[in-house]
């Protein structure tokens, strides 16, 4: 039961990723573009997506488990270090450079398109080269 | 403002998608951490993973079959830009341990300290990097 529901949320995600114009590298070129011509629509994905979870979240965690699952898995780091702060600005220049975060680039992956085959094939090698230098120690 | 309303829809429907999944399975939506398991040796573990990209793919693919103009985005992307967009995200969202989705998405809403650090940082440098790339592509 819990693949199938898995699956769903996939769907479900996917589409709302493709109607609130996520998957558009403009869209949140545009949201970024705070100093140029601002598009705000990301601003209202992000309130859409925040406030419904929030509020879904507090619901759920007054549960003792999932309803297909025996528990929780929560991260459970909370000690704000290095590697968080600099791999989210990592991560932040690349989604600058071309609009297009982990999600959307999968998403992308249907239209066939060449960059988004290169894009997703580039984040790969990024994830490699991460685990060469960091896991393997 | 109806500029405003698909942006809101598509924003509730990943916030209740990844309710669903917090609520059904326990587990948290990031995408880059449930990607990065394909990375790995397949193990059963994995495979509410697996279903989740899958059905990433389906829906987009059901959309793009169904309204192919959604994806019609009209852009002119380099190769070395998409690139050097790929590898840094890829690397940057494994050293900061997640992204959009885990961080933001289901991070905030959990009022998580280091989610708020992680979206803050990388909203700010994709402001800065968009200023600089436009000046430097135009």
């Amino acid at each position: 039961m819990g693949i199938v529901l898995s699956f769903i949320v996939g769907v479900v995600f996917s589409v709302g990723l493709v109607i609130s114009g996520m998957t558009n590298p403009k869209v949140v070129t545009g949201f970024l573009d705070v100093f140029g011509q601002w598009n705000a629509a990301l601003v209202f994905v992000m309130a859409g997506a925040v406030i419904t979870n929030l509020f879904l979240f507090n619901l759920i965690k007054k549960k003792n488990k999932p309803w297909f699952s025996h528990k929780f898995y929560l991260p459970t780091a909370k000690n704000i270090d290095k590697k968080l702060v600099v791999g989210s600005a990592i991560f932040g220049i690349g989604w600058g450079v071309l609009g297009v975060c982990p999600g959307p680039g999968i998403v992308n992956l249907v239209t066939g398109e060449l960059w988004a085959l290169i894009f997703v094939g580039s984040m790969i090698l990024g994830m490699l080269i991460h685990k060469i230098t960091f896991e393997s120690k | 403002m109806e500029n405003f309303i698909y942006p809101l829809i598509g924003g509730v429907l990943i916030g209740l998608s990844s309710s669903t999944m917090l609520g059904g399975i326990g587990r948290i939506t990031g995408i880059s951490g449930i990607f990065s398991h394909v990375l790995k040796k397949p193990s059963k573990e994995y495979l509410w993973q697996y279903f989740f990209l899958l059905g990433l793919l389906f829906g987009g693919l059901g959309l793009f079959i169904y309204r192919p103009s959604l994806f019609d985005y009209g852009i002119e992307v380099n190769k070395f830009q998409v690139v050097l967009a790929g590898l840094l995200v890829g690397f940057g969202t494994r050293l900061g341990s997640g992204c959009t989705s885990g961080h933001g998405v289901c991070g905030l809403p959990r009022l998580s300290e280091r989610s708020f650090v992680a979206t803050l940082t990388f909203i700010g440098f994709g402001i800065i990097t968009v200023f600089i790339r436009k000046m430097i592509w135009g």
